[in-house]
């Protein structure tokens, strides 16, 4: 009866999944852009080092003489100790001409410039960082050129910038941990009301058709309100269909009971026996369109009842001890003994109403078709499996129909003459199907029929 | 105690809406002897308690001037121990559990046979212990409907429910015929399958159970049986 709607992919997978990939790209970005930052940073650093310790050797340089005097300042080269192994290598030219330092450090032609420039290159196996000035010095004749290198190895700066990196990657990689977490947490606590929802809504009795009034978010109030509506539309339609069984039960029963009581006191005072005979015929008629017009409502009742199954915890011996009770005037105006016989409750899980209603059309029918003075027996037990036996001494079933007698209308070819719709074995036959049991039949060996009920 | 009329009489009081069915319930009432007062609604029906004394009530659930379950409610609150039989027309199911639940002795679903009736208002009878029973006699034998129990001198027996009914039937119309056609419609619900012979089986086993009780049955050929006093 349930079916489960097509899914095209959880909600929860998509929104943890997006969040998830968000998280990832934004850790990444985090990463990249910290690095460079860092890079360009160490790099400026360096370079202004660099650019100071040109500056400082060019201040050092004097001419005297038309000759250029360089006195080489301790400082400029111990402002680049950088604590690594770091090497350090100049070069002063002059023109075009090397003064001191390492050859090939810097080529020549050299120009004027107003502030130092800076490359990186390899250089004697490693790669440097080089700043290059050429200061014009006063002079006579004519001004002298002086062009001053220095250049670094980067061992320091990379070691840096591998410091930063990984820092940077821990705290990219804790950020994406933790932003995933919460992407997990998000999307499950955003989710969490539908779930409520849909388990407060699942948890419910088939019969509960009360409107949800449980606090939703605003994003779901549009479902819930039309689920509202849904279930007061099926409510509606659920009291006024009971209502209508009701009603119509009251409209057919209440005419027939009169006109039936009517018979009844004429048949006491008519005398002709054609007139008794028509007058007993009218009764038998309206005695099996009112049974009938019962049995059809039980039917309808045992079918809405089945659909939708409430189990409850019953007592089948309690049931039953009601049942004999209810049915023993009955049974005694018949001249017959209604008795029931168990060892101790037998509890099962079921619906009350229906179970009586099966019981209640068998010892029904082992009732009519009882001869007089016989008993009529009930016998509820435990083992093997909750059954429900009733038994009768009357002519049993015909055995060549056994099968077919459960079917809806069916009757039995020996009962022609009975009162009967043909219904009440069909009721008790749905009833343990619902039960997930069923219904047997059987004919004893010492004559009469037993129909038994397997829950 | 000698009336002419029935000895076993008891006093109904039936509400109901629908007159049809109420002149049709009375009128079989009154021919099995006992006496009916019918009210048509709820307020009629209260008055009618106010000032009768009634051995049972029959109560229809759905009246003009409301629910009868109401009344019930307000009936047993009131700690009237008048015994009530509920007349539903309705679904047995939904009824049911609530009827009893609010204190109705029984109910009986609409049509109902008048027998159905009887026994079931005997049955509750039976249940209402220290109520005054009514016992029909006819010279030394001494009827309980009720307890349905047969009584010459100091022997009891206890009758089924179909000698019980004609015996009952016998007692109180002394001297009267009963054709064996009357008597198979009193006893078997209109059953076409019954003979005219299964009533002797009957009218043999009672023969029985009134021997030297000074009264007995007679057979009269061709119209039926009578009970005689001697």
């Amino acid at each position: 009866m349930r079916s489960e709607p097509p899914r095209p992919g959880s909600l929860r997978r998509r929104l943890t999944l997006t969040l998830i990939v968000g998280a990832a790209v934004l850790a990444l970005l985090f990463f990249l852009v910290v690095r460079t930052y860092a890079q360009q940073v160490a790099q400026q650093s360096q370079d202004r080092i660099l650019e100071a310790s040109l500056t400082s050797l060019l201040d050092a340089a004097v001419v005297r003489d038309g000759q250029i005097e360089l006195d080489v300042p301790y400082a400029a080269f111990a402002m680049l100790d950088t604590g690594a192994d770091d090497r350090v290598f100049y070069a002063i030219h002059q023109g075009g001409e090397l003064l001191t330092g390492y050859d090939n450090l810097t080529d020549p032609p050299f120009a004027l410039t107003p502030s130092a420039e800076f490359s990186t290159r390899p250089f004697n196996g490693a790669e440097v960082r080089r700043a290059t000035l050429t200061h014009s010095l006063p002079a006579s004749p004519r001004p002298v050129l002086l062009t001053v290198s220095v250049a670094q190895t980067r061992d320091s700066l990379a070691g840096t910038l591998l410091a930063i990196s990984a820092n940077a990657a821990v705290f990219g990689t804790a950020f994406f941990l933790l932003a995933a977490g919460m992407a997990l947490w998000t999307s499950a606590s955003t989710l969490r009301p539908l779930g409520d929802l849909a388990k407060a809504v699942a948890r419910r009795g088939p019969s509960d058709l009360r409107p949800v009034n449980r606090p939703v978010p605003s994003e779901l109030s549009p479902l819930v309100t039309s689920l509202n509506s849904l279930m007061t539309r099926l409510s509606h339609s659920l009291t006024q269909s009971e209502t209508f069984i009701a009603e119509a039960a009251h409209r057919v029963r209440t005419p027939l009971a009169t006109v039936r009581s009517h018979a009844e006191a004429t048949l006491l005072r008519v005398d002709k026996d054609e007139n008794r005979q028509a007058l007993r015929s009218m009764i038998r008629a309206i005695d099996e369109s009112s049974r009938a017009a019962g049995q059809l409502l039980d039917h309808a009742m045992v079918t809405f009842r089945g659909d939708q199954l409430v189990k409850r915890d019953i007592d089948l011996v309690t049931i039953c001890s009601e049942i004999v009770d209810r049915l023993t005037p009955v049974a005694e105006m018949m001249d017959l003994d209604l008795t029931l016989s168990s060892q101790g409750p037998v509890r099962i899980k079921g619906d009350t109403i229906l179970i009586q209603n099966a019981v209640r059309n068998l010892v029904d029918n082992a009732l009519k078709y009882s001869p007089p003075e016989k008993g009529v027996h009930i016998t509820v037990s435990a083992n093997p499996g909750a059954t429900i036996a009733v038994t009768d001494q009357g002519g049993g079933f015909p055995e060549a129909q056994i099968g077919l007698l459960s079917q809806r209308f069916q009757r039995g070819d020996n009962v022609k003459d009975t009162v009967g719709s043909g219904l009440g074995l069909t009721i008790a036959s749905d009833v343990a199907e619902a039960h997930g049991g069923r219904l047997e039949l059987k004919n004893l060996n010492s004559g009469g029929a037993c129909a038994i009920l397997h829950l | 105690m000698d009336r002419a009329g029935p000895q076993n009489a008891m006093k109904y009081l039936l509400i109901e809406d629908n007159a049809a069915l109420a002149a049709a319930l009375c009128n079989r009432m009154r021919l099995d002897g006992h006496v009916i007062d019918h009210a048509l609604t709820l307020s009629e029906g209260s008055d009618f308690l106010l000032v009768g004394d009634y051995d049972l009530i029959l109560l229809d659930i759905m009246l003009p001037d409301g629910d009868g379950r109401g009344f019930l409610e307000r009936h047993r609150a009131a700690a009237n121990t008048t015994p009530v039989i509920v007349l539903t027309a309705r679904s047995e199911v939904s009824d049911r559990v609530s009827m009893l639940d609010l204190g109705a002795d029984d109910y009986l679903t609409k049509p109902f046979d008048h027998s159905e009736l009887q026994a079931r208002c005997r049955a509750v009878m039976r249940r209402q212990s220290g109520s005054a029973q009514t016992v029909i006699r006819r010279g030394a034998a001494a009827l309980d409907p009720v307890a349905s129990v047969l009584t010459i001198g100091q022997v009891d027996t206890t009758l089924r429910n179909r000698e019980l009914r004609l015996l009952e039937l016998f007692m109180n119309a002394p001297g009267q015929i009963f054709s064996k056609s009357k008597l198979v419609d009193r006893l078997f619900s209109y059953d076409d399958t019954v003979t005219d012979n299964a009533i002797e089986v009957y009218v043999g086993r009672l023969r029985k159970h009134l021997e030297g009780s000074g009264v007995s049955i007679s057979t009269h050929r061709g119209l039926g049986y009578r009970l005689d006093e001697e």
